[in-house]
């Protein structure tokens, strides 16, 4: 019986106060974080504002690991520009270079083709079936910066998933253990 | 406040944003380079020029690209991405731009050139509005930061015109 004594007491010494207050520390570092990537995507109008390259197609400027800053205005896409682009129905975004723009008189819109730097064919492989050319809609921005080799975190997190779980999971140990 | 754990996340936190403050400087001093580049296109010859069993017409030509891009690079640059595009408006589109060749410069060295190629690329309409077609030829180039910020620019060269008959 003493041993449930003993549990009953660490469980009173328990400060709910100091529990609390971590929690909403705890709480306020993630809002924050949340508040910060929402406002990054306010900014370069872009729903994502940060992309990592998974391809090398597009090599030597962008290997495997490095990350793209984006950015998307209202300005018309022509030949060059680095876009960002998701093909109907699939979720990994491409980032290649436009090669090819006509530009609709009537109506403004645009047809695009692209291609990798490293590729030796355009796009149209990848493109939809049926499809020969993109549209705005489908362009998700233009890249604007590059930062190398900073992209390998995400690139391991999403490729072995236990350590994912690892970080988290220490920082979780991290934070209910510290005494401040 | 003096335990390996503690000391080791504050450094670490330290590293991270002098070496973040770094690039961003790196990438500011690109914006103080003065940059001249030179170009000039010559068409040699029109090797054909054809309608396509769907209607679009395709040209082939041969240029003489001699370029002096060496002014674009900084110390911060990790290549010059060189592309030669023809822009010209027809009935139903304002802008049609197709590009024709590219290059990537790695080095300065290499970015002082003449090069006599045919269209890497096919310069193919949507339509068959190409006979006696004028149009410009216009060199961009992209320059590609090791880190930070990327630019953009280019020379349009106007002048050029396509025959008025297939051949």
């Amino acid at each position: 019986m003493g041993w449930i004594g003993e549990t009953v007491d660490s469980i009173k010494s328990i400060k709910i106060r100091q529990l609390l207050t971590q929690a909403v520390t705890l709480g306020m570092i993630v809002t924050s974080a949340l508040i910060i990537w929402k406002a990054m995507m306010c900014v370069t109008g872009t729903e994502s504002p940060v992309v990592v390259v998974l391809s090398g197609s597009m090599e030597p400027a962008f290997q495997r690991g490095d990350i793209l800053f984006l950015r998307m205005t209202k300005d018309p896409i022509r030949t060059g520009e680095i876009v960002v682009f998701k093909i109907d129905g699939r979720d990994i975004p491409i980032v290649h270079r436009v090669i090819e723009v006509h530009e609709r008189k009537t109506t403004g819109k645009v047809d695009v083709l692209t291609k990798g730097d490293n590729n030796d064919v355009d796009d149209i492989g990848l493109y939809a079936d049926g499809q020969m050319w993109l549209h705005r809609h489908h362009i998700m921005g233009r890249a604007v910066g590059f930062l190398p080799y900073v992209g390998w975190v995400t690139i391991i997190m999403t490729e072995k998933p236990i350590i994912k779980y690892l970080l988290i999971g220490a920082m979780g140990l991290l934070v209910i253990t510290s005494k401040d | 406040m003096h335990s390996f754990g503690y000391r080791a996340n504050a450094l670490l936190t330290f590293a991270v944003t002098i070496l973040a403050f770094i690039c961003a400087i790196a990438s500011f001093s690109d914006n103080f380079s003065n940059q001249a580049p030179s170009a000039q296109i010559q068409i040699l010859n029109i090797n054909w020029f054809q309608k396509q069993p769907h209607g679009n017409d395709e040209v082939s030509l041969t240029m003489n690209i001699t370029a002096d891009l060496q002014s674009l690079f900084t110390w911060n640059t990790k290549q010059v991405f060189a592309f030669v595009a023809a822009e010209y408006e027809t009935s139903k589109n304002t802008l049609n731009q197709v590009s024709l060749w590219d290059a990537i410069i790695p080095e300065k060295e290499e970015a002082n050139f003449w090069i006599q190629i045919s269209n890497k690329y096919r310069f193919i309409d949507q339509g068959h509005n190409l006979r006696g077609k004028d149009f410009n030829l216009t060199l961009h180039w992209h320059v590609m930061p090791k880190t930070g910020k990327m630019f953009a620019d280019k020379i349009v060269m106007s002048g050029y015109r396509l025959p008025n008959a297939y051949r």
